[in-house]
């Protein structure tokens, strides 16, 4: 019975682009997703995801799909927040909110100006059941290439993320390390556009890292679990809105946040002690 | 004393000259001559605010002088990066993050060359090596965050070690840990191990300075003081640095704590 509802929806091919699909997005945001929460840097990722739409509506405008798009929107966007945020003189959040708001007001009026055929239901909220071959090539790209430049810079940007001061003392290049880690968090976040659009991807990106981080120890037990919550969010997510007939980047959403909530029940309360 | 005429001695390590560092247009330190020989541990004192702060970070590369000049082994502060260990204040580190003690050691041993590492085998000897300088051997598996004040300040101070660099920086080495992590700390600062260590501890306790270190630099922006804690730590210095507290106690009663 079990395996029956687990097996059923993979008979289309479009439910098994959309399972390879939810899989990558899942380990790239919840892997990210660790740092992110441990940096504070939610409202940045969301940002990220908010500020490609003018980039994505121009591109759309030129004849490029959404998943073309994502790559170097997500480096521009990364660059541009990095540069406004370390320069700023009226504090890092009101700037990522000031561009935030601005560049998504702006991706709404270049839609209507520029007359772009876009679902923005889907990219706001996702429709991982209309990725196409194209489209998992490039969240596969996507995939490789941020958990690689995890797995290759990972001492260096656990030593700049915990002490970015003795980190440039040490001779690590922290202003290498800082935009390094910006595109890559912008690069994931545009890869799961398509998976759980604009809005629902710093659910994904931050619930399953902070359900990981309420029971565990260490950092990389932190990772490892959640990966694993990722994955089963996504996956559960997608055979849930299956067989009920839901969307499906809310329905992972919802299952990011009861393994949260269960996450929460479970842990026991740690002393803190700053 | 240290005077603009004798800092250029030839066992010299560090040599500050007319070192100033601005912020904008605000002056941290102004005019800061001093020069200390190697192995020496010195402590620096002053209020907060006073640029003890910007002199250690002047001192690791961090912030470029405005004017004057600084000089270790003769080298500029960037190019001598590789002498120098830094502990910065405990504020500025990221403790959300859930590190073992050993992780934080290992950083010590991370620079750009760290590529794709994650066997810590050839790294494990050493981390042990010198957590045991700093008596937590026992601690390495444990979650930094579940260790008290002083053993962290003792954790940061195995990583600063563990880089083998002839000067060791520790700003607020001292905050919100108890007298008793204090002297243990001071224990392995003035013990043989480091005996060749040119050490610098940014401190705001000025109790007994002549029992724990060689020299003390006293910073009000400028250098108020430099030398032998028992010869330069005079009521006067210590009015420059602090300023006088007395017009807090005039007219001082319940209700009216003076001007």
């Amino acid at each position: 019975m079990i395996s029956e509802l687990l097996i059923d929806p993979f008979q289309y091919d479009f439910m098994i682009r959309a399972l390879i699909a939810a899989i990558f997005c899942g380990v790239t945001l919840s892997t990210l997703g660790t740092f992110t929460i441990n940096r504070n840097m939610g409202f940045m990722a969301d940002a990220m995801a908010h500020a490609t739409l003018p980039i994505i509506a121009v591109g759309v405008f030129f004849g490029f799909s959404i998943s073309e798009l994502g790559a170097p929107a997500a480096i521009v966007v990364a660059i541009f927040l990095g540069f406004i945020v370390k320069n700023t003189k009226i504090g890092e959040d009101t700037s990522i909110g000031i561009i935030f708001s601005t560049f998504f007001a702006l991706g709404f009026i270049l839609i209507k100006l520029l007359n772009v055929t876009i679902n923005l239901e889907d990219l706001l909220f996702g429709q991982i059941l209309a990725v196409n071959r194209t489209d998992i090539f490039i969240i596969t790209a996507l995939f490789l290439i941020v958990i690689g430049i995890i797995i290759i810079f990972f001492k260096q940007l656990l030593f700049y993320s915990f002490d970015p001061l003795g980190a440039e003392v040490k001779g690590l290049n922290t202003n290498f390390l800082n935009y390094l880690f910006l595109i890559t968090l912008s690069l994931a976040v545009v890869s799961a556009l398509q998976t759980v659009g604009i809005i629902l991807v710093l659910s994904m990106l931050i619930i399953p890292a902070a359900s990981a981080k309420l029971i565990t120890n260490t950092f990389i037990d932190s990772i490892k679990v959640s990966i694993a919550f990722g994955i089963i969010s996504s996956v559960a997510g997608l055979v849930i809105s299956y067989h009920l007939d839901l969307p499906t980047g809310p329905s992972m959403s919802l299952v990011a946040s009861t393994v949260f909530l269960l996450s929460y029940i479970s842990s026991k309360p740690k002393i803190k002690k700053r | 004393m240290t005077t603009k005429e004798n800092i250029y001695e030839s066992e010299s390590l560090i040599v500050s000259d007319g070192c100033c560092v601005q912020y904008g247009e605000a002056l941290a330190i102004d005019d800061v001559t001093f020069s200390i020989t190697k192995g020496k541990k010195i402590a620096v004192v002053g209020p907060n605010g006073g640029g003890k702060s910007t002199l250690f970070k002047a001192l690791a590369g961090l912030i470029p002088l405005s004017s004057g000049s600084l000089k270790i082994d003769g080298l500029d502060p960037l190019k001598a990066k590789g002498m120098i260990s830094y502990i910065p204040q405990k504020d500025s580190l990221n403790w959300n993050f859930q590190l073992s003690v050993k992780q934080v050691v290992e950083m010590g041993l991370t620079d750009k060359s760290t590529l794709l590492s994650f066997n810590q085998k050839k790294n494990v000897e050493k981390i042990n090596e010198s957590l045991d300088q700093v008596g937590i051997l026992d601690k390495s598996e444990e979650n930094i965050n579940n260790l008290s004040g002083g053993q962290q300040q003792r954790v940061l101070l195995a990583k600063a070690l563990i880089q083998d660099s002839n000067i060791l920086l520790l700003d607020e080495a001292f905050s919100a840990i108890d007298v008793g992590a204090q002297e243990d700390i001071m224990k392995i600062i003035n013990g043989s191990d480091l005996k060749e260590k040119t050490i610098l501890v940014a401190t705001h306790d000025i109790n007994n300075l002549e029992d724990k270190f060689d020299e003390v630099l006293c910073l009000n922006r400028h250098c108020c003081a430099f030398g032998d804690p028992l010869e330069v730590l005079t009521e006067e210095v210590i009015e420059e640095m602090y300023g006088s507290h007395e017009n807090m106690f005039l007219d001082h009663k319940p209700g009216s704590h003076g001007s």
